[in-house]
């Protein structure tokens, strides 16, 4: 088993209007083959909470550690970070001309493994995994994300998942703006990793749609940068009753 | 019109020859008859400006495109000042004499390429005089340097794909130019693809040069023309190519410039349509290393009704000095409604030291188009797309070296010449290896 933990994490990031604290003190422990799923209003820092795991330059940390099995996950570079295990789902996954998802996949895989994958399985692989998510195989000559609809480049997240096999898989707002078929083609994607076993899963959402596919353990709210509320499964219930509302904030446009 | 009528009234400032100037200038622009030939109008010019106060541009730039000097006479051209809007960004220092043929004794005699061919079955190559009624189908120059080249160029090739010619990637016309030392050179080529022919033609420019060059592209009627010009010269050859592309009625062109290897690379293509539905597709693709100076003019000029232009620049550059230009003219004529045409140039900048200038322009007179639009954007490399192919396990180097070819290969895959592909694929990679990045 493996643990990533974050403790009392602060990030700040710098705007035209100077330093603005983000998170105020976060502090999870995720085990592998558990789910969490961190809800909030827009600007309540769950992004943020993913871009600084996986090591974005836009945040800057400012006290707090996230360490993954004891090794100070906040001393690594961005690629060393993936490979040692941790994947970030991208919110807004960005184009990359001229670099063919093919070509794009078994870098990412031989980066990952530290060797290239042997080519017959990995082409059959990743065929595969791409008939599971329904993507027309076409999609593997075209450049990385180029043209792909907000639902395609949300799938070949999931298949990056598929194939990638990491530790922890951090999901930001994978959920939104697909549709409910593109919703469970992507939510089967991330049970499947599950069920495989030794996945920890941290599903940021902002609407509970999602967790009707995916079964959270653990459900933590955001509130302004910290957790305001944590419990089970049932807390996700409450909130789609519920809303927001009850923390008292007003929604902000940010993100 | 109205906007000149305007000048004349409200600005004072302006000297009475100027205002002249521009209303003789707007005059002939109207005068001009495309559809007569793509020579008439443009020639025609040459007597309304030949010597009087455009000379030189200097202090009165030309407001437009349409009212550049285009004339075969070395003489009709000033001498090169390097003040005028087509040479401020040449070293003309480093031309080694192109720049001054005609002035003090200055000539350009040296001996032209070695042509070796390789074709298909159905396409003739032939060594041709100056007399063969072929040259000058295409085009005239537009600057003194390509002037001097038509004035003195001895013998030219001509290519050319018999009617319904059935060309495709794997039965391509390559002339390998090999260059013959550094006395100053002209060469002329003429590319003639008949009606309804289809194929591909490479210019392989390599070997040591001081070369001023005449490109001709005549692509008649429906024929479907890929040229592909390779510069890949060793490191102190100059070469200034105009290429001169005129497409005619439902005609495609796709016009790829590839500049790699020498010290000065000037290339100029100009694509004129002589019919309607024609479409042209102009790619380019340079990697400028310290100390080199690539400058990519181009032009595309839009006087017939329907017609396409899809314009697709890529660079990249390093090490101190490395030097790239791009401009990138498109005018729509009046008379060209329904003229849909877009360019694009991008730089991407890998080091300190180097720099990339990017002049896209756009000259629209008439609102009756389907499209017009041109984007140019320098950076060094996106930090969100490091960030994203990082994200996947990928180390920084090998991240950027992903970008970079991914960048240049956008305009690799467009060739659709598998061979051509690989081996420009190569070369990048080469020059990959020797950036410390």
């Amino acid at each position: 088993m493996s643990t990533l933990e974050i403790k009392d994490l602060h990030v700040s990031i710098e705007t035209e209007q100077g330093v603005k604290a983000i998170l105020k003190g976060v502090s999870l422990t995720i085990n592998t083959g558990e789910t969490h799923a961190i809800m909030g209003p827009n600007g309540s820092g769950k992004s943020t909470l993913a871009a600084t795991i996986a090591g974005h330059p836009r945040y800057t940390v400012d006290s707090g550690s996230i360490t993954l099995d004891g090794e100070d996950v906040l001393q690594m570079s961005v690629d060393q970070r993936a490979r040692a295990g941790l994947f970030l789902a991208m919110q807004y996954p960005v184009e990359i001309p001229g670099v063919t998802m093919t070509n794009f996949l078994r870098t990412a895989k031989t980066a990952i493994d530290g060797e290239a994958p042997k080519l017959r399985t990995w082409t059959k692989d990743v065929k595969a995994a791409m008939a599971k998510l329904r993507i027309e195989p076409e999609f593997a000559e075209r450049n990385v994300n180029e043209g792909f609809s907000g639902g395609e480049k949300k799938r070949h997240e999931i298949l990056q998942l598929e194939l990638l096999h990491p530790k922890f898989a951090i999901l930001d707002e994978t959920d939104s703006g697909l549709d409910v078929d593109a919703l469970k083609i992507v939510s089967e994607g991330v049970n499947r990793s599950i069920e495989t076993g030794g996945l920890g899963t941290v599903l940021i959402t902002h609407y509970t749609r999602i967790l009707r596919y995916i079964k959270p353990d653990f459900v933590h709210v955001f509130v302004d940068g910290a957790i305001a509320e944590q419990g089970g499964p049932e807390l996700a219930d409450r909130l789609e009753e519920e809303g927001y509302d009850r923390y008292q904030v007003a929604e902000t446009a940010s993100a | 019109m109205t906007e000149l009528t305007e000048e004349k009234t409200t600005g004072e400032v302006w000297t009475q020859g100027f205002i002249k100037g521009m209303t003789e200038e707007g005059e002939s622009l109207s005068e001009i008859n495309p559809e007569s030939g793509p020579l008439g109008g443009a020639a025609a010019k040459a007597h309304s400006h030949g010597g009087d106060s455009h000379g030189g541009g200097v202090g009165v730039p030309d407001s437009s495109r349409a009212g550049r000097l285009t004339s075969y006479k070395l003489a009709d051209f000033p001498v090169i000042t390097g003040r005028e809007e087509e040479w401020r960004f040449t070293p003309l220092k480093r031309m080694r004499g192109l720049d001054r043929v005609g002035v003090k004794g200055q000539e350009l005699n040296g001996p032209a390429p070695l042509v070796e061919v390789n074709k298909p079955d159905g396409v003739t190559v032939e060594t041709v005089g100056r007399e063969d009624s072929r040259i000058g189908s295409a085009g005239i120059p537009e600057d003194r340097v390509a002037a001097a080249a038509w004035e003195n160029f001895a013998e030219a090739t001509v290519v050319t794909l018999p009617a319904e010619f059935v060309g495709n990637s794997e039965n391509v016309t390559t002339l390998t130019l090999t260059g013959q030392g550094e006395i100053p050179a002209a060469s002329h080529i003429v590319v003639h693809a008949k009606k309804f022919a289809t194929g591909v033609v490479v210019l392989d420019h390599r070997g040591t040069a001081v070369l001023s060059e005449n490109v001709e592209i005549l692509v008649e009627d429906g024929a479907n023309l890929t040229v592909v010009s390779i510069q890949d010269w060793n490191d102190d050859a100059v070469h200034a190519s105009a290429q001169h592309i005129k497409v005619g009625r439902d005609a495609k062109v796709k016009h790829v410039v590839i500049n790699l290897g020498g010290n000065l690379l000037r290339t100029t293509p100009a694509a004129r349509y002589s019919g309607t539905g024609a479409e042209v597709e102009m790619y380019g693709l340079y990697f400028a290393d310290a100390g080199q100076h690539l400058e990519q003019r181009l032009f595309v000029d839009h006087s017939t009704k329907n017609c396409k232009s899809r314009v697709t620049y890529k660079g990249a550059l390093q090490g101190e000095n490395a030097h790239a230009v791009w401009i990138g003219d498109v005018l729509i004529r009046k008379q060209a409604e329904g003229t849909d045409t877009y360019e694009m140039n991008r730089n991407l900048i890998l080091t300190k030291g180097a720099r990339a200038d990017s002049v896209p322009n756009l000259e629209i007179e008439t609102g009756m188009i389907e499209g017009a639009g041109h984007a140019s954007a320098t950076g060094r490399f996106d930090d969100e797309q490091l960030f994203y192919l990082q994200a996947r396990g990928i180390d920084e180097e090998s991240a950027r070296r992903l970008v970079v070819r991914g960048f240049l290969n956008e305009v690799i895959q467009q060739i659709k010449v598998p061979a051509l592909e690989e081996r420009l694929r190569e070369t990048v990679e080469r020059e990959l290896e020797a950036t410390a990045l």
